[in-house]
């Protein structure tokens, strides 16, 4: 059901992968990051585990972006690669 | 990170945002009996508030909202609430973590299982947000320790050497980012 929508969500997840792989300013990998890990948890909502969502979006786009952030403020703002 | 934010957007956005974020995490540790959500999912949204406010507020003026280096003893308390649930169950004649067999007069097995299953999550509330704090603050203090041991030197040279050809456009040169005025 609703396979547009899914559809939709899978195309942006693989757009944010593909930018936050290719972008050389880690903050903004970061929150192409955490665009995935929303997105993956709107796609485990759709397959009904609602749980696993819950936990997907509060760690995934919450703690795991904060964390990121920490790391990019003890290293460097840029890909040096 | 150390230091606040210099922007105001962000102080103020994130001092409307914690309380919020706070509310939210309590009614999904309240609500958790009755749908999706509990005792993990609410520890980790009041962890990330603090960090949110360690994160834009800076170090000194977050320790309003919580205080560092209590946050390893109190991850340890919601390790002890867990597992001296499940012992007072254990001692009490039913297996570890029965709440049936919990050693509390005047409830039915129902209420004793709502009851138990609330202090299980409290402790796991509790572990959660506390060992999340934890790690952020040794992860801050040690890289103070760092930069205070070591020369902050080389690190503020390579910030400012990978930022300065983008602003700038200019190659820095061999000898590094010597600020030399550049004649009009």
């Amino acid at each position: 059901m609703h396979w547009e929508i899914e559809l939709l969500m899978m195309l942006v997840m693989i757009t944010a992968a593909l930018i936050a792989l290719h972008i050389r300013s880690l903050l903004a990998a970061v929150v192409t990051l955490n665009i995935f890990s929303f997105m993956s948890a709107g796609l485990m909502v759709s397959m009904g585990a609602i749980d696993v969502a819950f936990t997907e979006a509060v760690v995934g786009a919450g703690a795991v972006g904060i964390f990121n952030i920490l790391a990019i403020f003890c290293t460097t703002r840029s890909s040096l690669d | 990170m150390k230091s606040a934010s210099t922007s105001p957007i962000i102080q103020v956005a994130i001092r409307g945002l914690m309380p919020v974020i706070q509310l939210v995490a309590l009614y999904v540790f309240f609500h958790g009996h009755y749908s999706p959500g509990g005792g993990f999912q609410g520890g980790v949204l009041l962890a990330v508030s603090v960090m949110l406010g360690r994160l834009a507020l800076g170090m000194d003026m977050s320790q309003v909202v919580f205080r560092t280096g209590i946050a390893v003893g109190l991850s340890a308390l919601g390790v002890l609430i867990y597992a001296s649930t499940g012992l007072a169950a254990l001692l009490a004649g039913g297996e570890f973590l029965n709440y049936a067999f919990l050693p509390i007069p005047g409830l039915d097995p129902p209420g004793l299982r709502n009851l138990g299953i609330l202090l299980i999550e409290a402790g796991v509330t509790v572990g959660v947000m506390m060992a999340l704090i934890a790690i952020y603050d040794e992860i801050v203090d040690s890289r103070g320790e760092a930069s205070a041991t070591a020369t902050p030197e080389p690190e503020a040279r390579r910030m400012e050497d990978v930022r300065k050809p983008r602003e700038k456009g200019v190659d820095p040169g061999p000898e590094g980012p010597e600020r030399t005025p550049v004649a009009p």
